[in-house]
């Protein structure tokens, strides 16, 4: 009989297998991920919070332990609570309306019709477009003369030219058009969210509630949404949490404008910190994301144990 | 409850036809087994009358009235799936009382009626956990529970047992007849399992792709099969089909295959009979081989009392003298159909 497997006869070094051992292969393949966030998460933390607690500016870039007072000075300034406020108010906006359109879109998306295939692929576009080009486009349509939009809307007569808005120059309007292009950017994501999701509920289910006498919307709010919700938690984590700590769309748009009504935390750290060179005050202001996004980060992540099915 | 009668149904998936005309009659209160292999359209047809499935043609009425146009909802039969298709973010409870919230009953009485459903089938103690805390029998009676609080007009189970394991199976197909003759409930059950159908059926449907081959009581269809297709798929070993006068078949069950010497004088069809291989399965042993003269696509099966038959009488190699009793034969002309004349 042929033998396939010998046993090996001559001693090896014993470094040989080391490979086959599961905690030596294991360290090995987790470390670069391990060290890639030490570095390049870790430190730059730590160096945050070292500059919070410190009276460094690039003028005077010297060590001195003043405590909490830059966070007292940036809550006691009223352009901070609005940056704060604004932040909310764009991170929340934008997700409520990304989730709407993004459960719309999957809804639309499940159906079979001609020409579905292409029209999945070309709905991820919003999302890989690079922001800037997508920004620079939108604010062509926002633009207080050439905007396509109010073009549009006077040509069907909605609108005269005395009275189309001023996208970008108004503070409710600036605040809305940042809403909507990052709502723009994320639908996709919460489509491919909600897609994975519906896909993943069993037809058996589905079925049941059906002739358990449940019409369309019992069947989506009573069965189909709870059990995509944990699913839909851990897109909507991913989606604040990129979306608090975002600035390209408010730096490319209206720089905060007008009059600081779009500023939001990312936006403000930046142009303390770094173009004014404050960096104690602009790290201070960078560091506020942390406490808040801990809370919502935990919460969600409770919420979706507790609903786990 | 309501009789469950159907006229000439076809559905198509294209151009592919799923159920290609079956016209069937459950009168009120009957246990109807759907049987027939996978893909034969037992559950389409299942699915149809619970309307999850338009028909592309054909009638479709319960309990007199033609329901062809109404929804799910509105027909008042239950469903039971395959995998049951518990909500797995309700509890028990809320699971049982679905069907009637979506009926907008009081809340009084859906309490009431959960309760009564819980105590029928012995699941009162598990009404505050969620589906996944539960094993697969408990899980099943949750879902008979839930088809059942609304005291639907017909019931329609689709393979429910088949994620069972085999002791389950066996004591949950008791509870399930038990329970229907109780209530006296219109039941429509699809199975490929023949066992389950022969044990709990009060008649049986055998379906081969779309149509019905044989409506018939157990004993019907496994002593007078219509034709080969239900003479091969009921029973197990299937019945031994031999070619006969040129263009028929000719069909005897294994068990009534057995030695010349163990069939009383009468009038009996001898066979020389070649073993091939002998199962020992305990209350019986099966022989497969071939028999001289005649021809067959699968080896001939014989079913033997092994109390009757010692092992050292039958070795793989020789022949044998085997017979069957003329009434035991059954003859099928060259299309597979039932021959009445003999």
């Amino acid at each position: 009989m042929a033998v396939i497997a010998e046993p090996i006869a001559k001693p090896v070094s014993r470094f040989h297998f080391v490979l086959d051992r599961r905690e030596v292969l294991e360290t090995i393949l987790v470390a670069p991920a391990i060290l890639y966030v030490l570095l390049l998460v870790g430190l730059p933390l730590l160096l945050a919070i070292y500059y919070s607690l410190s009276a460094y500016t690039i003028y005077n870039p010297t060590w001195k332990f003043v405590g909490l007072a830059n966070f007292e000075q940036i809550l006691q300034d009223p352009t901070f609570l609005d940056t704060l406020r604004n932040t909310f108010i764009f991170t929340f906006g934008s997700q409520l309306l990304g989730l709407v359109l993004g459960k719309f879109g999957a809804f639309l998306l499940l159906r079979p019709f001609r020409g579905r295939k292409i029209v999945r692929a070309l709905i991820i576009l919003p999302f890989a477009v690079p922001v800037a080009l997508a920004t620079i486009a939108w604010q062509w349509m926002f633009d207080s003369l050439y905007s396509v939009i109010n073009w549009s809307l006077i040509a069907a007569g909605f609108l005269t030219r005395e009275d189309a808005p001023n996208w970008l120059g108004d503070p409710y309007l600036a605040m809305l058009c940042i809403v909507i292009i990052n709502a723009w950017r994320f639908f996709p994501f919460a489509i491919v969210i909600f897609l994975a999701g519906i896909t993943a509920v069993p037809q058996d289910v589905i079925d049941a509630a059906t002739v358990d006498g449940a019409g369309f919307w019992r069947r989506n709010y009573q069965i189909i949404l709870p059990m995509i919700l944990p699913i839909m938690a851990i897109g909507l984590i991913f989606g604040i949490v990129f979306t608090f700590t975002d600035l390209s769309i408010v730096f490319l748009l209206t720089m905060g404008g007008p009059g600081g009504a779009t500023s939001v935390l990312g936006f403000a750290g930046f142009q303390t910190g770094i173009v004014s060179g404050d960096v104690s005050h602009g790290a201070a202001i960078s560091l506020f994301m942390l406490p808040v996004l801990l809370v919502v980060v935990i919460f969600m992540l409770r919420f979706i144990r507790r609903w786990e099915i | 409850m309501a009789a469950v009668l159907t006229r000439d149904i076809v559905k198509k998936f294209g151009e592919v036809p799923a159920v290609n005309g079956i016209s069937l009659t459950v009168p009120d209160g009957e246990f109807m087994v759907l049987l027939g292999p996978s893909g034969c359209g037992k559950t389409t047809f299942l699915r149809i009358i619970c309307g999850l499935e338009q028909q592309t043609s054909g009638d479709l009425l319960i309990g007199g009235h033609v329901v062809n146009d109404i929804p799910p909802r509105a027909r008042g039969v239950a469903m039971m799936f395959q995998s049951y298709g518990l909500y797995p973010h309700y509890t028990v409870r809320n699971n049982i009382a679905f069907p009637l919230r979506t009926q907008r009953v009081p809340r009084e009485e859906i309490q009431k009626k959960v309760d009564w459903a819980s105590r029928l089938l012995g699941i009162g103690h598990l009404l505050d956990r969620r589906p996944r805390q539960l094993s697969g029998g408990e899980r099943q009676r949750v879902a008979l529970a839930r088809a059942l609080v609304r005291e639907p007009t017909a019931l329609l189970l689709d393979e429910p047992l088949s994620n069972l394991d085999a002791k389950l199976r066996t004591l949950a197909r008791q509870e399930i007849k038990n329970f229907q003759q109780s209530v006296g409930l219109t039941t429509v059950y699809v199975t490929h399992d023949q066992v389950e159908a022969m044990g709990m059926g009060d008649r049986i449907a055998v379906i081969d792709h779309g149509r019905i081959r044989q409506v018939g009581t157990p004993t019907e269809i496994y002593e007078d099969p219509a034709d080969l297709f239900v003479a091969t798929f009921v029973g197990a070993p299937p019945m031994n089909v031999v070619t006969h006068n040129g263009g028929g078949y000719l069909g005897f069950r294994p068990e009534n295959f057995l030695p010349r010497n163990m069939i009383e004088d009468g009038g009996a069809t001898e066979f020389s009979f070649r073993v091939d291989r002998s199962e020992y399965l305990g209350s019986e042993r099966i022989v497969y081989g071939v028999i001289a003269d005649f021809d067959s696509s699968q080896p001939i099966t014989a079913k033997l009392p092994p109390a009757h038959v010692a092992e050292a009488s039958i070795h793989p190699g020789e022949w044998h003298r085997f017979a069957v009793k003329n009434s035991a034969l059954r003859h099928f002309d060259a299309g597979g159909n039932r021959n009445t004349r003999h």
